[in-house]
């Protein structure tokens, strides 16, 4: 919550100002951002668009990329924050792909949403817009025969304006670093393994959203203070409106009904995952340097678990880890639903 | 032409298109290669090059004619004015016409248009129209059944959604009542419809179609009600079911088709089915079935395909019983079923026989785990650190969500889920489980004392030990004895399990899936040496002890005082 939205005012009204607060705020740091490629002329109304940023995962990119072509993903928008490893160059010669450089702080840009707002203001009114980390995949019901243009034009039809997919956290048996990860592999191949329960759920009134903790980093990392633990909420699929703003990360979105994405009367409307494939052998390394950059939520709190508990050798997995199948496992399980999208 | 005469059936199609042209103009050029004439209406929303796009892909095709054009708007008349004004130009200009179908450009055939007409050939003054009375029909959404007919519908609801409901409730408030005009009764039914050419000429040069269509232009959702209602006025036979297969969703919008429906819409055996997601390439190759041998005239099977959707529909409505979830979060009272499989709670058995767990786990095919809901830690059977579906066994993150808790361990196993409690415990769930009809409780009340038998700790210690857990059964059985309760709930007083612990016992074990035959004998049991004493020291120190009963059968010193509060 920003301290805009602690004003000694009505709900609603705080709401309101907090949301063109963040507007603002996002128009206020347009020149944090330079832009690089800007292939923005190719995108056509109807196009679904995908807001990146990232800083050094060159080597997650080639399989990135193609797996949200394969979906149906039309142009990407990506920032690049100040990355050493070659990430912009590749990124700078795909032909879908638009690029902005900052070496702006991640931090002091709201963990990079300034930027997201900024673009997505800019671009991606009036498109579906997929808001996601290098290392997040999108699984929604039917997605192996049905691509995203097809979710899209049922939501649309079903009067909806943003999408649900919650962070499922994937892990690999045994160390982290055992498996190396080679460009261009299926994460997945690797960080196959998931917790089938194991989430706590709360409802924020404030915003409206759901709150969901819980999984392989909490139960590891967390054990001591449950609610420090990561949010794995997310609503990363929106029709974008110039009028709209992320809050915190894609966790939740103002104006609130973007975020009314369940049922209260018992009911299950349609939400998909995001996989997330942030547990690879690659992470070691990233949090080493993320803890030294302390860019990160709550002074990287996160990493410094994260480093305290891979240093010790910890294997996320157990043995009621489940391995990954498809979207219908998911279903069956209940993290996933298709909803009325038969 | 002679292959629109087959069976004596010359079949016109009225195709309505309002988007996806392309798509649309593929669909016509189906219908007239399987010998059909259509007649295209198009949407005069719809922009000039695209229609000009669709003409041009059609023109070599004689058998397709263009009506006049119209905006049309949903729910509203324009869309049967539409038909009315193809349905006439396809029989002026096709006077031989027997049969005409109503089509959307979203339409798919998916068998051969030659079945179809094979089928109509069968019984071919039968009218296939699903109409069923405004009174009896159950099926519309949103609650306006009989008033579509009776109020006033100027206003597009889509346009004007705010004004549409406040006029629809100012207008039941004034009690406005339009009168039907005399000779139809109304009736509903799907908008996709196969008529007869006589029962359709009937309809349009009706001498009375002025009134009717100037009655129908203010009702709400003429298209499902115009030819539905005049069919029964003019058809003589009606086959009251759509040869089209169009399901809706529980707020009327109308199901669409993809690739992954292929094998089940060729199981359907419909003729033709919507609404087809225009990027199916898919279905859009494999259908129509190609024509082999003879026509084959079966009629359709939607049975599985309906069968599916409801599924569907009850899942959005219903959900997945004890599914708490990113898109299923309902509110307390409205979860349609609070967990998702029958579960045991025993409340004080353990205290009473120290060995419980072990014993119970012997005796029934369940998991019986400890004290779920304990102070120190969540107890799954065996202990493990990390239980079934790795939910964490540590009580902070149990007590961030006790209920997603509770619920996802009985919905992640496969066996009933049998557990541990005792006032000792986290009391967070106790009108949950007390108003959940999966919920067996039985409960031994002060059997929490036992424990204290063999602590060593200070008198009081024990005392406020005692008032702390004194205070929580208490208000456990505060809602146990309440009129929510939906669980099946037994209580015992200790005294009473006491007297007779074996029957008691088997009364409790009654509703679990035993193993065996069952058991005649029980657990050790707890010593009680001392229980009498530390009740007389209690209630000398100013406590009453509530929960243990008075006939304690080690009770020594005959109690009189009933003056002080606990």
């Amino acid at each position: 919550m920003t301290r805009v939205a602690r004003l000694p005012l009505p709900a609603r009204i705080r709401r309101r100002a907090e949301r063109q607060y963040l507007i603002a705020r996002a128009f206020n740091r347009r020149r944090a951002l330079k832009s690089m490629v800007d292939r923005t002329s190719q995108i056509r109304p109807g196009d679904i668009l995908a807001f990146v940023t990232l800083r050094n995962e060159r080597v997650r990119l080639p399989y990135f990329l193609d797996y949200y072509r394969g979906l149906g993903v039309d142009h990407f928008l990506f920032v690049n924050n100040d990355s050493t490893d070659g990430s912009g160059n590749y990124l700078a010669e795909q032909p879908d792909v638009s690029l902005w450089w900052t070496n702006a702080g991640y931090k002091k840009s709201r963990f990079g949403m300034d930027w997201m707002n900024r673009l997505l203001a800019r671009y991606g009114h009036g498109h579906w817009c997929l808001t996601v980390d290098p290392d997040e995949f999108l699984v929604y019901p039917h997605c192996d025969t049905r691509p995203l243009p097809a979710l899209t034009s049922w939501l649309e039809a079903s009067g909806r304006r943003s999408f649900p997919a919650m962070l499922l956290d994937m892990y690999p048996k045994g160390a982290i670093e055992d498996q190396p990860y080679a460009e261009g592999q299926d994460p997945f191949e690797i960080a196959r393994w998931f917790d089938p329960v194991n989430y706590s759920i709360s409802r924020n009134s404030f915003y409206g959203n759901l709150w969901i903790q819980g999984g392989p980093r909490t139960r590891n990392f967390f054990r001591a203070d449950p609610l420090s633990g990561p949010a794995l909420n997310k609503i990363p699929l929106v029709k974008w409106n110039w009028r709209y703003a992320y809050v915190s990360s894609t966790h939740m979105a103002l104006p609130r009904h973007l975020n009314m994405v369940y049922d209260e009367n018992g009911g299950e409307m349609a939400s998909g995952t995001l996989l997330h494939a942030k547990f690879l052998s690659t992470f070691a390394e990233k949090s080493a340097e993320e803890l030294d950059r302390r860019q990160h939520y709550a002074n990287s709190k996160e990493y410094r678990a994260y480093h305290a508990g891979l240093t010790r050798g910890t294997d996320l997995w157990c043995s009621e880890s489940r391995e990954y199948v498809d979207w219908q496992q998911l279903e069956d399980i209940g993290l996933i639903s298709r909803g009325n999208w038969a | 032409m002679t292959g629109a005469m087959t069976g004596g059936v010359a079949l016109g199609v009225v195709l309505l298109c309002h988007a996806d042209l392309d798509i649309a103009a593929r669909m016509a050029r189906i219908w007239v290669e399987g010998g059909a004439r259509v007649a295209v209406h198009v949407d005069a929303k719809v922009p000039a090059a695209d229609f000009a796009r669709m003409q041009a892909a059609l023109s070599d095709l004689p058998e397709v004619l263009f009506s006049r054009r119209r905006p049309c708007d949903w729910g509203r008349f324009s869309l049967v004015a539409a038909t009315q004004d193809a349905a006439q130009l396809l029989l002026d200009r096709f006077p031989d016409t027997t049969h005409v179908y109503l089509a959307s450009g979203a339409c798919l055939p998916l068998r051969p248009v030659r079945d179809l007409r094979a089928f109509l050939a069968l019984d071919p003054d039968l009218d296939h129209i699903e109409s069923v009375t405004a009174h009896d029909v159950g099926w519309t959404v949103g609650g306006l059944n009989e008033e579509r007919f009776t109020l006033f519908y100027p206003l597009d609801w889509r346009r004007h959604r705010k004004w549409f409901d406040r006029l629809v409730d100012l207008q039941r408030r004034l009690g406005v009542r339009r009168k039907v005009p005399k000779g139809i009764i109304p009736h509903l039914g799907s908008q996709w419809w196969c008529l007869t050419a006589a029962t359709l000429r009937a309809i349009l040069d009706d001498p009375k179609r002025k009134v009717f269509d100037r009655y129908f232009r203010l009702s709400w959702i003429p298209d499902e009600s115009y030819f539905q209602t005049l069919a029964r006025r003019h058809a003589l036979r009606i086959e009251s079911r759509s040869l089209t297969l169009a399901k809706f969703d529980h707020e009327g919008r109308p199901y669409q088709l993809y690739d992954d429906h292929a094998r089940m819409l060729e199981e359907s055996h419909c003729f033709v089915a919507r609404k087809v997601w225009p990027g199916s390439t898919g279905l859009l190759d494999h259908f129509p079935r190609p024509a082999v041998g003879s026509p084959d005239a079966t009629a359709p099977r939607p049975e599985r395909f309906e069968r599916v959707i409801n599924r569907t529909v009850r899942r959005r409505l219903l959900g997945r019983p004890g599914l708490y979830m990113q898109s299923r979060f309902p509110r307390k009272d409205a979860e349609n079923g609070k967990t998702s499989a029958p579960y045991a709670v025993f409340h004080g058995f353990s205290d009473v026989f120290p060995g419980f767990e072990d014993w119970l786990s012997g005796m029934i095919d369940a998991d019986v785990h400890g004290h779920l809901m304990g102070p120190e830690m969540a107890e799954f059977a065996g202990r493990p650190e990390i239980g079934p579906g790795a939910i964490s066994s540590s009580t902070l993150i149990r007590d961030r969500d006790p209920q997603g808790f509770l619920t996802s361990l009985i919905r992640v196993t496969q066996r009933m889920q049998v557990f541990q409690f005792s006032p000792r415990d986290n009391q967070a769930l106790n009108w949950f489980v007390a108003t959940d009809p999966n919920a067996h409780v039985n409960v031994i009340t002060g059997a929490w004392m036992l424990p204290l038998l063999d602590s060593d700790m200070p008198f009081d210690d024990i005392r406020r030990v005692t008032a702390i857990l004194q205070r929580a059964e208490l208000k456990h059985l505060e809602v146990l004895n309440s009129v929510w309760v939906k669980a099946r709930v037994q209580v015992h007083e200790l005294t009473d399990f006491l007297a007779r612990p074996q029957p008691l016992m088997m009364q409790a074990l009654q509703a679990l899936p035993m193993r065996g035959p069952v058991p005649t004998g029980l657990p050790a049991m707890r010593d009680m040496a001392g229980m009498a004493e530390l009740l007389r020291r209690l209630r000398n120190s100013g406590l009453q002890p509530r929960m243990s009963g008075d006939g304690l059968p080690v009770h020594d010193i005959p109690t009189t005082e009933r003056t002080a509060a606990e």
